[in-house]
């Protein structure tokens, strides 16, 4: 349990993660609406931190602020679609979202409720949270990620593989005709193979 | 627990700084700079012409393609660093493991050099 200050900073955290992510919805301009999805991926490092996680927070600022946000911002600054209709009627789907919001709210009741009415059941866990103080959380991850969870390591490799070369597949289109620089060419080329001499008769051209 | 949250002491305090330099030069223009709106000081002028239509347009799909390969990236080094810090404990199964994980995505590295995908035309 929180006490003290974790529990103020934990009510920080949670309180501008809520508002923030409200005003990602509720703002009228989409580049401000991604300003505030960055500040929410920020809050909701904070919590990862608070709850000791804290390898998922910084691959949190890393992976979601650092690249995803970023190209958020840069389709939304760029492409030609006009947000500002496009997100007119955005709050008429509130109560799908909130249908979509307090199912997840639901399931997460019913795994957090079980650990709660039996706190054994943690120890069952296959691979127990070591102590923060023996093991770093960063460390504990990878202790069992590259062994223990080598399939699922490497079918994690596989999934990346796939998007990578679903993404040339998709956006690559080369133009025809574009005469590129060849740099093995240019240096091959020697005064034997870049002049050619003529002999010009005299009184005719060539 | 507890030492992991106050070894995060310094990063609050750098951020509270921060917040106070930031907040501190939004509101200073407003107390000290002089102030006087002239429609004529927006307007364009000498060879200054207004804007014919929005910055947004259609672009080139490229630029997600190269956005797209960076996060992917992005994320394999994330793998990266648990296996770093615990490189002492996994032992030859998990540096072969990293390798083989490693030599997948090398796999996609290379078809996506060979294809021309980091090339511009």
């Amino acid at each position: 349990m929180l006490t003290g200050i974790e529990a103020a900073f934990f009510y920080l955290f949670a309180f501008v993660a809520v508002a923030s992510a409200f005003m990602v919805i509720a703002a009228k301009n989409p580049v401000h609406s991604v300003l505030f999805l960055i500040l929410t991926f920020f809050n909701a490092a904070g919590l990862f931190l608070l709850t000791g996680a804290e390898f998922l927070a910084m691959i949190l600022l890393v992976v979601y602020v650092g690249a995803v946000a970023v190209l958020f911002l840069f389709v939304v600054m760029m492409l030609d679609v006009d947000f500002a209709a496009l997100k007119s009627g955005a709050l008429q789907y509130a109560p799908v979202g909130a249908l979509v919001g307090i199912v997840l709210a639901a399931e997460l009741i019913v795994v957090a409720g079980g650990y709660a009415f039996t706190p054994e059941l943690a120890a069952t866990a296959s691979m127990p949270t070591p102590d923060l103080a023996v093991r770093s959380n960063t460390a504990a991850l990878g202790d069992i990620l590259y062994t223990h969870y080598v399939h699922y390591f490497q079918m994690a490799g596989l999934i990346l593989l796939v998007a990578m070369i679903g993404a040339i597949v998709l956006t690559l289109r080369h133009k025809p005709n574009v005469r590129r620089q060849s740099v093995a060419a240019q240096v091959a080329r020697t005064p034997a193979t870049a002049i050619e001499v003529k002999k010009v008769e005299t009184g005719k051209g060539i | 627990m507890d030492t992991l949250l106050s070894s995060y002491l310094p990063v609050v305090i750098f951020i509270g700084v921060a917040m106070l330099v930031g907040v501190a030069l939004t509101v200073a223009p407003f107390l000290v700079a002089y102030r006087n709106p002239d429609p004529e000081k927006l307007s364009a002028y000498e060879c200054g012409f207004n804007a014919f239509d929005d910055a947004r347009m259609k672009f080139d799909v490229r630029f997600y393609l190269v956005a797209i390969l960076f996060i992917i990236f992005d994320l394999e080094v994330a793998f990266l660093f648990p296996w770093a810090v615990s490189f002492g404990e996994i032992g030859m199964f998990g540096f072969w493991s990293m390798m083989v994980f490693l030599g997948i995505l090398t796999l996609g590295f290379i078809y996506e050099w060979k294809k021309g995908a980091l090339e511009w035309d």
